[in-house]
């Protein structure tokens, strides 16, 4: 298209990202993963394909697992997000999910464990109490092309079982 | 960033929606995003103009009305399959969405976007299919109404104006006194998640002594469009639901005329379509009357 309002191709948003609020102008099209990245230097949370298939953009949005790269940054203003970065906490202390994949050696390579960790953090702090089938289900959407899953199922059971205060 | 420009716009009102659709050219709506999305990144898909839907007001909400069960275009995927009015009248939805997808894509994915972009494989307009739905369409010339029948133009294309806009859909669910309904929903994927090769749908109403009064079967995957097998809901009205009869129904699935693609050949599909049917009917019988006939 020839001419394209400014005010159509960027917008002003506000975001809270891990806690802290961010305020950018953004391309209308940038999607949420690119400005994750790029925009905020949040680099832990990986593009794999960028068309909805691999899993790894995951982000944790108003609570709820999304893809990042399959939303429009702009579409994130004013919402809550919560990525891989913000999932431990201030002193250092890893969330069990991601103390479970240290003991249960839940990654090789590390590319997908961004989102491994951030939708079984989701979908874990939601319900506890998911068994290894529920569990399955729930990375059902997450590629690993290294660990054939079996240490991170066993990674997610561990931390299921630590957040429901099992010991 | 790998989308082409494109003006943005987020009206708030279906009014605003009406005069952008009726103003502007080369449009995409965007609505959950899980299909739109990836066709901008990859350059699919180019528009001049993408009309965000999620800021409208009222496009979310999922009631009981005297037609049925009536659910707002922008329903995420997540909510419509643990409403409970959708658990209560129409589990059958409910339980295709199990097959949607995966949690993250749920968690934005809607029921409206599903049935814009129509997929032939795609489990929600199956769902359509099975309930005879009516579309709540809104444009510059005003709503109207689309029985899902005259839905599917051709492959993925809805019936739907350059300027026109899918607000809702409206499921008229079952209910009938004395009598017991069931539901059943099987696919067949290579990958859980992906879309199906061949899904189906079943629903069946059974009166005191078994004997079917009404049914439905509704299979994804076979045609560009969802398809009814109106032979064989014909064939079970009248008698007593069994697994004979469920077996001879099944098999007039099989007998229709399948797509073809490079790697599905249509003697597979068709015996894909006769076994999702036989469980998908199989639940339902098992459903409706309590398990006794497991």
């Amino acid at each position: 298209m020839s001419e394209l309002d400014h005010a159509q191709t960027t917008r002003h948003i506000s975001v809270t990202v891990n806690g802290t609020v961010y305020e950018r102008d953004v391309l209308t099209r940038t999607h949420l993963g690119d400005f994750l990245r790029q925009e905020l230097g949040l680099t832990g949370t990986h593009l794999g394909c960028e068309h909805g298939v691999c899993g790894a953009c995951t982000i944790i949005l108003d609570g709820q697992p999304i893809r990042s790269c399959l939303m429009l940054a702009v579409q994130a203003n004013g919402a809550t997000i919560r990525t891989i970065e913000g999932l431990a906490q201030a002193d250092g202390t890893l969330h069990p999910v991601q103390e479970a994949f240290w003991d249960k050696h839940g990654l090789q390579c590390g590319f997908c464990t961004p989102g491994m960790v951030t939708t079984l953090a989701a979908v874990l702090e939601a319900d506890p109490t998911l068994d290894e089938t529920a569990i399955r289900e729930a990375i059902s959407g997450n590629i690993c092309r290294c660990t054939g899953y079996e240490t991170i199922v066993d990674a997610a059971l561990q931390a299921a079982s630590r957040m429901r205060g099992d010991h | 960033m790998k989308a082409s420009a494109f003006a943005y716009h987020d009206p708030k009102t279906v009014q605003e929606l009406n005069s952008l659709l009726g103003s502007l050219d080369n449009v995409r709506i965007l609505a959950g995003g899980q299909s739109l999305m990836p066709m901008l990144n990859m350059r699919y898909a180019f528009p001049d103009h993408v009309i965000d839907i999620n800021h409208i007001a009222g496009l979310a909400e999922v009631v009981m009305t005297p037609q049925g069960l009536r659910i707002g275009a922008m329903t995420r995927q997540r909510i419509v399959r643990e409403h409970p009015l959708v658990l209560e009248h129409a589990p059958v939805l409910a339980e295709a969405l199990h097959w949607v997808g995966h949690v993250q894509t749920r968690a934005r994915g809607t029921i409206g976007g599903s049935l814009c972009h129509l997929d032939p494989a795609a489990e929600q307009p199956c769902i359509a299919a099975l309930y005879d739905a009516v579309l709540h369409v809104s444009g510059p010339r005003g709503p109207r109404d689309v029985a899902m029948r005259d839905w599917v133009m051709s492959y993925m294309t809805p019936n739907l104006e350059p300027d026109e806009a899918l607000l809702g859909l409206t499921l008229p669910v079952w209910s009938a006194q004395g009598q017991t309904i069931g539901h059943g929903f099987h696919e067949f994927a290579r990958r859980h998640g992906d879309y199906a090769i061949v899904a189906a749908a079943a629903l069946v109403s059974l009166d005191a002594g078994g004997v079917v009064r009404r049914a439905s079967i509704a299979l994804a995957g076979v045609d560009v469009k969802p398809v009814r097998l109106a032979v064989a809901e014909q064939a079970l009205v009248g008698h007593v639901l069994d697994q004979a009869l469920i077996g001879t129904v099944s098999a007039m699935a099989a007998t229709i005329e399948m797509m073809e693609d490079a790697h599905i050949t249509p003697a597979y599909r068709g015996r894909l379509a006769q076994t999702m049917t036989k469980r998908a009917l199989s639940d339902a019988l098992n459903r409706a009357t309590g398990g006794r006939n497991v």
